[in-house]
């Protein structure tokens, strides 16, 4: 490390939060799973274009501080429900990447067992309950799962992500109320990335900021810049602490951008190539998590590079791992459909 | 004259259906999500909005029991809305307004109103899109007195049908099979209809009538073609419309061929397959049978991600000529 950034590290008295509250080396895995999160989805859309994976994925590129920012302060047991666009959520919480690509190649050892694929993957012993293929299908049952908690005294706390599109669902409204009622521990955080599919939200919703629902339903609605790292991680400890402290929910709205087209089907004709090069080139949150970092002292080039070639044996390893693992018997199309019962 | 035929995808069909109802009459108008400059999420809108704009192809937000009800409430009081699913998958969203309000409300203001909606759904498994993309769900809304429920097999009935529905006065709910859209066919130039609640006699044969709903008409129509070369001679019926039922079709088929097999794809318990079956139990068909009525339907699971898995679940090709043949040589 150079003397000059060590010394601002040494004195961390007016960093922003996140560089505060954790551990040099705790900063310097969380870029490793930005990395992890963006190599992982870049060697999923190559296989899907190499005609190794089958169906659609909706890649969360430009997305991955959010995800990180978010699970920050969450402890192993705590839960969280995804969407759609869940690889980075799955990730932050835990999950390994040789186990994704298992899933996405529709095999047994993958997080599902091939039966799932990337629009239900999750990481139930991390604590994923899973993405959804239902916009704003896991609202209610984070809601749940946080009433769970209270009933059973777990101290857990439950975040649910959704995009910008889901808070258009009544299951959105109808599960806030319920959550602010009860005071229960969940955090709602809607990763704005300013459409659902092709309809932006200035289209599809009445008010500007998603956060401002939050005062229908009596709760703190804080709106953060999606695309820095310490933003979001502060805003989620914030909230979590809240949770804990059964004080109830939050609505966190974390603004940012998706790289990609919304799935794999799109020609991308309702946004502009100029607005897209610009969040790529000017707003790419791994980019500005690693300038800060360097700037910083706590991390220089040389660490850049060894996380880089790291996560690159990580993801060649797993895809690796995937295409050696076994495919379902036909045979067992019947299993899991209900509970095994001795 | 007679009107120009020429090839269109079935998904093309739809959509120049779409566009002949609306210039015909000011009152259609399409909304759903994405169905504006994305070209909807099957392409079946296409540029419709270049041609008609946003006021009658609209986008709608996230919302489906909300858009329905907009729909099911503008058909009430006198527009003609077509409203597209982005899946069928999420009219369990929109059961609500589709199942208590727009099926009954004429009947429960006593015939004072009516609901003319169309409603289409993209159906059915085959993409990879796992178990929340893929179900086949027609048979919950054939349930349902008060809608009126089709599955258009091939892209000239997709149109006609399409442009009946919009002439219909009650709601109509067009299932169509995601892996047709593509699926080319005849189609006649200009306004024509395709009735409702008329089934189609696909291919004549004497000894197995199979009656068959969408996709599993052309799986049935190819099992029937090779099954030609040993000599057994398969009647296919295109069921089209499974409420309200051409039962008459089915009946005269089965007296006649004295075999019956329903192949669909949707779950086979509980399904199409025993509606059929039990109407031709109580008609005087019944009399004429020779074996047992066989059903091939989906497996009782919902649909798998993995590609083998999920063919392995509902009836293909090989299935339909191994029933068929068991069936007629009375294995069973
Ligand atoms: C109930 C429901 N309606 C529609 C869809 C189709 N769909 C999948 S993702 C999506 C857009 C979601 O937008 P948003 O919530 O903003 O999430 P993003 O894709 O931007 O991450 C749509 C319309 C769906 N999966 N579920
Ligand atoms: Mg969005």
């Amino acid at each position: 490390m150079a003397g000059a950034s060590k010394a601002v590290a040494d004195n961390r008295a007016n960093l922003p939060f996140v560089y505060r509250q954790y551990s040099a080396e705790q900063l310097r895995n969380v870029l490793h799973k930005m990395y992890l999160i963006r190599r992982f989805e870049e060697g999923a859309e190559e296989s899907y274009t190499r005609g190794l994976i089958h169906g659609t994925m909706h890649l969360s590129i430009g997305q991955e501080a959010s995800a990180m920012g978010i699970c920050m302060p969450l402890a192993e047991d705590d839960q969280i429900t995804s969407t759609h666009r869940g690889h980075g959520h799955c990730i932050a919480k835990g999950a390994e990447v040789k186990r994704m690509f298992a899933e996405f190649f529709g095999k047994t050892t993958g997080y599902c067992k091939g039966r799932g694929g990337s629009m239900h993957i999750a990481d139930v012993g991390k604590g994923n309950l899973g993405a959804n293929g239902i916009v704003g299908g896991g609202i209610p049952i984070a809601v749940g799962a946080a009433l769970s908690a209270k009933m059973m005294k777990t101290g857990k706390v439950v975040v649910s992500f959704f995009g910008d599109g889901a808070n258009n669902e009544g299951a959105f409204h109808e599960a806030l109320n319920m959550a602010a009622v009860w005071k229960l521990p969940v955090i709602f955080v809607c990763e704005n990335n300013g459409y659902g599919m092709s309809t932006s939200t200035a289209r599809s919703t009445a008010i500007k900021n998603i956060a401002e629902r939050a005062a229908a339903y009596s709760m703190p609605g804080v709106i953060v810049n999606g695309n820095i790292f310490s933003e979001v991680a502060e805003a989620s400890y914030k909230a979590v602490e809240c949770a804990r402290a059964g004080e109830g929910p939050t609505l966190i709205e974390s603004k940012t951008y998706r790289h990609r087209g919304h799935s794999k089907s799109d020609r991308n004709r309702y946004r502009s190539k100029e607005e897209i090069e610009d969040w790529m080139s000017n707003r790419d949150p791994i980019t500005l998590f690693e300038n800060e970092l360097r700037e910083f002292g706590f991390i220089d080039d040389k660490g850049i590079e060894a996380i880089r070639d790291a996560v690159a044996r990580e993801i060649a390893d797993g895809i690796e791992f995937a295409k050696a693992s076994p495919s379902p018997d036909v045979c067992d199309t019947g299993n899991y459909v209900y509970t095994e019962q001795a | 004259m007679d009107a120009m035929v020429r090839e269109l995808s079935y998904a093309q069909a739809i959509q120049e259906a779409m566009a002949i109802a609306m210039d015909m009459d000011e009152r259609v108008f399409l909304m759903g999500e994405d169905i504006g400059v994305y070209g909807g999420a099957f392409q079946v809108t296409g540029d419709l909005v270049d041609r008609f704009g946003t006021e009658r192809v609209i986008d709608t937000p996230i919302s489906e029991l909300g858009g329905a009800g907009v729909a099911v409430g503008a058909a009430l009081t006198g527009m003609r809305p077509i409203f597209e699913f982005q899946f069928s998958d999420f009219a369990t969203l929109a059961m609500e307004q589709i199942v208590n309000q727009a099926a009954k409300m004429r009947f429960m203001l006593g015939g004072e109103v009516s609901v003319p909606v169309v409603m289409r759904f993209p159906a059915g498994s085959g993409t990879g899109a796992a178990a929340q993309h893929s179900q086949s769900l027609e048979a919950w809304l054939g349930h349902v007195p008060g809608l009126k429920v089709i599955q258009p097999a091939t892209p000239h009935d997709a149109k006609g049908m399409l442009l009946a529905a919009v002439a219909d006065p009650d709601p109509v709910m067009i299932f169509e099979h995601k892996l047709l859209y593509k699926v080319k066919g005849p189609v006649p130039e200009g306004y024509y209809t395709v009735p409702i609640g008329k089934a189609d006699i696909r291919r004549e044969g004497r000894d197995l009538t199979i009656v068959a709903t969408s996709i599993m008409v052309h799986k049935a129509l190819d099992a029937a073609a090779a099954l030609e070369a040993e000599g057994i001679d398969i009647e296919v019926i295109d069921l089209r419309t499974i409420r309200p039922m051409d039962k008459q079709t089915v009946i005269d088929s089965v007296k006649k061929t004295s075999r019956l097999m329903c192949v669909y794809e949707a779950v086979k318990t509980l399904g199409i397959g025993a509606e059929v079956s039990a109407m031709v139990a109580e008609s005087e068909a019944f009399d004429y049978l020779d074996a047992p009525i066989v059903r091939l339907g989906g497996a009782e699971t919902p649909i798998p991600y993995n590609p083998e898995l999920e063919k392995a679940v509902v009836p293909q090709v090989p299935d339909i000529i191994a029933a068929a043949r068991d069936l007629v040589k009375g294995v069973r």
